[in-house]
């Protein structure tokens, strides 16, 4: 995976996935299989300001992980990306591939091109890189919410 | 808390199956001891699945993994499968939390060891530590590599 050693996240740049505007934002580093990541999607999709969603799949914990953020991705080379992850949160219990290939349909995606897409080297490559980033900058645990490079947030809960 | 260069205090503890697992048994190569609050909570479930993501890096870099709790050889096995991971968990149940005190990571109004890591070279020598400010903190991956860089 290269090099791990602690480094600040890497600054927001043309090909993160961004939605909202304005002067502040947040960058949260986020598991699509993740059930506190969910519980959190719907208040972190609200708040005003931009939000960048990094990928960090924890596939040993959350098997289909890595399988829903190429899906994701996949959807985002369709300019669908906050949708699926949005959906992906929004149900839980529907994550099989034929679940994916709904949601394609509803999104009105070019489903031969999602599927090559999901599965494309780039794809894995691009997740990884911010699964990378992540781990160099000391996410632990999901949602990690970042406000410029400053690790802000972590869940609040008992260790 | 052990310091670098002292010699790491062997001991023999049971695995998640109930194996005998001594320190001395890693004579030879790094061996990382993670000691941990205790199975099932969510933060150590995380540090330990966050660790296990990166351990063929780990691995790659001739350092085994190798988790330390007060909790029972069962509850280790449950808390693995749980958690999907192949990290070896140890026992350090009877007595209880001896190891971590011995190695200066237990905290006792807690009745559990803090979250600290150990690396142990292939003399048995301590080669680096890390202890969280608190269990509440979770150390992250990176320094791990940090300190194997």
């Amino acid at each position: 995976m290269g090099d791990l050693s602690s480094a600040p996240i890497p600054p927001v740049g043309p090909d993160d996935r961004v939605r909202g505007e304005g002067e502040e934002g947040l960058i949260v580093y986020a598991d699509l299989g993740c059930p506190l990541c969910a519980g959190a999607w719907g208040r972190l999709s609200e708040r005003p300001g931009w939000l960048v969603f990094r990928h960090f799949p924890v596939a040993s914990k959350h098997p289909r992980s890595p399988a829903l953020h190429s899906a994701a991705e996949a959807a985002g080379t369709q300019g669908r990306f906050f949708e699926m992850v949005a959906s992906l949160y929004a149900d839980r219990g529907r994550v099989d591939d034929p679940h994916l290939w709904e949601r394609a349909e509803r999104f009105d995606l070019d489903l031969d091109r999602f599927e090559a897409d999901r599965r494309a080297e780039r794809t894995q490559a691009r997740i990884k890189r911010d699964f990378q980033s992540g781990i160099r900058a000391g996410v632990a645990g999901t949602p990690a919410l970042f406000d410029a490079c400053t690790l802000v947030t972590v869940r609040e809960r008992e260790f | 808390m052990i310091a670098v260069g002292e010699q790491a205090p062997d001991f023999t503890l049971r695995d998640q199956d109930g194996e005998k697992v001594s320190l001395s048994d890693y004579r030879g190569r790094k061996v990382l001891l993670i000691f941990y609050p205790g199975d099932f909570s969510p933060m150590c479930g995380d540090q330990l699945s966050i660790y296990q993501e990166v351990k063929p890096e780990i691995e790659e870099r001739g350092v085994e993994l190798v988790g330390i709790s007060v909790d029972s050889f069962f509850a280790h096995k449950a808390f693995q499968e749980k958690l999907g991971i192949d990290t070896r968990l140890l026992s350090d149940f009877e007595p209880k939390g001896a190891v971590a005190r011995a190695y200066g990571s237990y905290v006792e109004k807690l009745g559990f060891a803090n979250r600290t890591l150990i690396l142990v070279d292939e003399e048995g020598t301590v080669a680096w530590t890390y202890e969280s400010d608190d269990p509440g903190e979770i150390p992250g991956a990176n320094v791990i590599f940090d300190a194997l860089a």
